[in-house]
């Protein structure tokens, strides 16, 4: 186990070979159901890039993953598991719907966005605030915590939904439609320059936030010295206190910003798609955003990447489901849950197979200058 | 507020809704005693569920549904075991990881099999567990008081009901008074000493969460050929997590688990009939309040207000032996 691995492999490789075991398992089961896996792997990246409103739909899926994605990997650096980027994100709608209720009969869009932006953060963190205080100051596993607090916000969100913010006459628990003032304006723009066409895709401006805030996360972990507390906290709690580096303060602030960013990805199907706030928005991407954020190795570049394969499940899987009867759209939860196996859980399944092999492979050549291998371990 | 036999009807739901909880609670006390978190409880309910009802609607017999609802289950636990034992990878992703398939699974293989979104077809009596009247319910029916409470309450539920609260004192006298019981709460605490006592850590650990897994195997057949007449998508709705809030909130101890599930069913039990109806003092509470209840009172235990919950030393930390 405690020989090194060469970087390309533990970043490259390894993430790759589980990604394509939880692909070949994915498979199995496409086989089990009876559909051929190759034409359904084709039905699905054809669904999800092959024209211009599949890549719209994909991109506007994978804007919800990376705002989510972020959001677990700030808290993992933290060393702590925030599992309630759901509940965080949904009770971040409040602050969207708070914004676009509030003003969107008075001002344009660009004047909306910015202070439903910050009503997403507030509320998102806010909704993480009870847990990282329970967990910096008495202790209390912030794993449980969270999943509690995601039961009691779909409970409250309920609740709220049906008692204040439902307008009078209407049966669904949604708020109504926002003017124009509370709707985002579409990226086909960026879709023209591309030379295709948006379709009818909800993909919006909020993309481009979402990269804002992956360069923001970029900086804080690793440029800021508060990133450095973070890491440090997450690394060694231990050596942190130690070093001065005050526990509490630094627990609350990194779920703080985890529970932010999971507030944001609000803003994209509430403001970007939808126009309202509706029961049960987030639909599951807080806890894709564990898998994107495992996947991303917690770095914004691959959480990127990551949140763009999930966006191609959820667009694909949607298409493929509509072609292939015997497949319903529960596949892509059955994908993502091996991502999860295999990516996550299982990530150390091919590690002492390959440290055997590449151990085996540098002794060779270096059989003359001994001791270079020696310093490894 | 209420008459005799409206309360009785009232705890006798609550035993009901109470039963699968407990199983699912015990069945994580198994796992999170021997230092194995399990946040997958959820899931492999789920797989029981669907697998029993598959099974009951193939074979119609509830005893082989009921083996391929522990096999399913069971199945699921090995894999758990292997991810977060054998690998040594993070127990709470493995469970994430679980949920998800079983919750994918379900529905996908539901479809293909039955082609009816996810159902299975309505499954018959025959193919069912069914209420198992106690000798003498009906005769002892006219004793006053004593007579209506054994004959609706104790007596009439089905036998997975009757089998999980005796797993109540067995799981207590297992764990606490027999070889088996103290070897796993020892890797939980310290499984270093345990392994230089010359015992396996990890076959300890692997039996505890294969028994977890055989107990939310009886469950998930519960929920689907006792409670219900087959298997409905996400027919857990979340009791795996209330069933892992009550064994925090039993502070992971048999009997105080089963106090903890009776607690949670009743408050489910109740949800429904007090929904508009005002309650003395408080007037009236939205019924999500009430939902919601089981995950704030195990939020405030947690956070030390009433009591403190303190789980295994070594929970959910892989055990790597020195060399």
């Amino acid at each position: 186990m405690k020989h090194q691995l060469p970087k390309w492999v533990d970043y490259g490789l390894i993430p790759l070979l589980n990604l394509i075991t939880a692909f070949l398992v994915a498979g199995l089961v496409v086989l089990l159901v009876g559909e051929n896996p190759l034409e359904a792997a084709y039905l699905l990246v054809r669904g999800a890039f092959g024209y211009g409103g599949g890549i719209g739909y994909t991109m506007f899926y994978a804007t919800n993953f990376i705002f989510t994605g972020l959001s677990v990997a700030v808290a993992i650096h933290c060393g702590l598991f925030n599992i309630g980027s759901e509940g965080q994100a949904y009770v971040g709608g409040i602050g969207v719907a708070a914004a676009c209720l509030a003003l969107d009969h008075y001002v344009p869009w660009y004047v909306t966005f910015p202070l439903a932006v910050v009503g997403a953060a507030a509320f998102g963190a806010a909704w993480a605030l009870i847990p990282a205080w329970l967990q910096a100051k008495r202790g209390s596993h912030v794993v449980i915590t969270t999943i509690m607090f995601n039961f009691i916000a779909s409970a409250l969100m309920i609740y709220l939904l049906v008692e204040v913010f439902k307008p009078a006459g209407s049966m669904a628990p949604e708020t109504r439609t926002f003017e124009t003032g509370g709707q985002l304006p579409k990226l086909d723009w960026l879709f023209e320059l591309f030379g295709t066409s948006l379709g009818g895709a909800p993909f919006n401006i909020s993309f481009l936030l979402a990269l804002a805030a992956c360069w923001a996360v970029w900086l804080l972990i690793w440029r800021t010295r508060l990133g450095y507390e973070i890491r440090t906290t997450g690394t060694n709690p231990t050596a942190a206190v130690y070093a001065g580096i005050p526990q509490v303060r630094t627990i609350v602030i990194a779920m703080l910003i985890s529970g932010a960013l999971a507030g944001m990805m609000g803003l994209n199907p509430i403001m970007g798609d939808q126009y309202r706030l509706q029961e049960s928005f987030p639909a599951g991407a807080g806890f894709v955003g564990i898998a994107v954020s495992l996947m991303g190795r917690n770095h914004p570049v691959g959480i990127i990447f990551a949140a763009i394969l999930f966006g191609m499940l959820w667009q694909g899987g949607a298409e493929l489901a509509f072609d292939m009867p015997n497949i319903s759209r529960d596949m892509i939860v059955v994908i993502q849950g091996l991502v999860i196996l295999f990516a996550g859980a299982l990530e150390h399944m091919y590690r002492p197979a390959l440290s055997g092999f590449f151990a085996g492979r540098q002794r060779q050549p270096a059989g003359a200058a001994a001791p270079a291998s020696g310093e490894a371990g | 507020m209420m008459d005799f036999l409206g309360l009785l009807q009232i705890l006798d739901s609550t035993v009901r809704l109470s039963t699968p909880l407990l199983l699912a609670a015990l069945a994580g006390l198994y796992s999170e005693r021997s230092g194995v978190f399990d946040i997958g409880l959820e899931g492999k309910m789920l797989g029981g569920a669907f697998a029993a009802a598959a099974a009951a609607v193939v074979f119609g017999n509830p005893w082989i549904a009921l083996l391929f609802a522990l096999l399913a289950s069971l199945g699921l636990a090995i894999i758990h075991a292997f991810a977060s034992i054998t690998v040594k990878g993070n127990q709470i992703v493995s469970g994430v990881a679980i949920n998800f398939v079983a919750a994918g699974l379900t529905v996908l293989l539901g479809q293909s099999w039955f082609g009816r979104g996810g159902r299975t077809p309505q499954i018959g009596q025959e193919a069912r567990f069914n209420p198992v009247e106690l000798p003498g319910a009906d005769t002892l029916s006219g004793i006053p008081f004593l007579g209506p409470i054994y004959r609706d309450l104790i007596s009439g539920h089905n036998i997975i009901v009757y089998f999980a609260f005796l797993m109540v004192p067995v799981t207590w006298w297992v764990i606490f008074r027999t070889r088996f019981g103290l070897r796993l709460r020892a890797v939980g605490e310290n499984p270093a000493a345990v392994d230089t006592a010359g015992i396996s850590v990890v076959w300890a650990r692997y039996r505890a969460v294969m028994i977890c897994g055989l107990l939310c195997g009886f469950a998930g057949a519960y929920l689907s050929i006792g409670l219900s007449a087959g298997f409905v998508q996400n027919m857990t709705a979340g009791k795996g997590f209330i069933a892992l809030a009550a064994l925090i909130f039993a502070k992971w101890r048999p009997l105080n688990a089963m106090w903890a599930c009776l607690l949670f069913g009743f408050l489910d039990a109740v949800a429904i009939r007090l929904q508009g109806v005002p309650l003395p003092v408080i007037g009236a509470v939205p019924v999500q309040f009430i939902q919601a209840l089981p995950y704030i009172l195990t939020v405030v235990l947690l956070a030390g207000f009433i009591g403190k919950a303190v789980p295994p030393k070594a929970g959910g930390v892989p055990y790597t032996k020195e060399r």
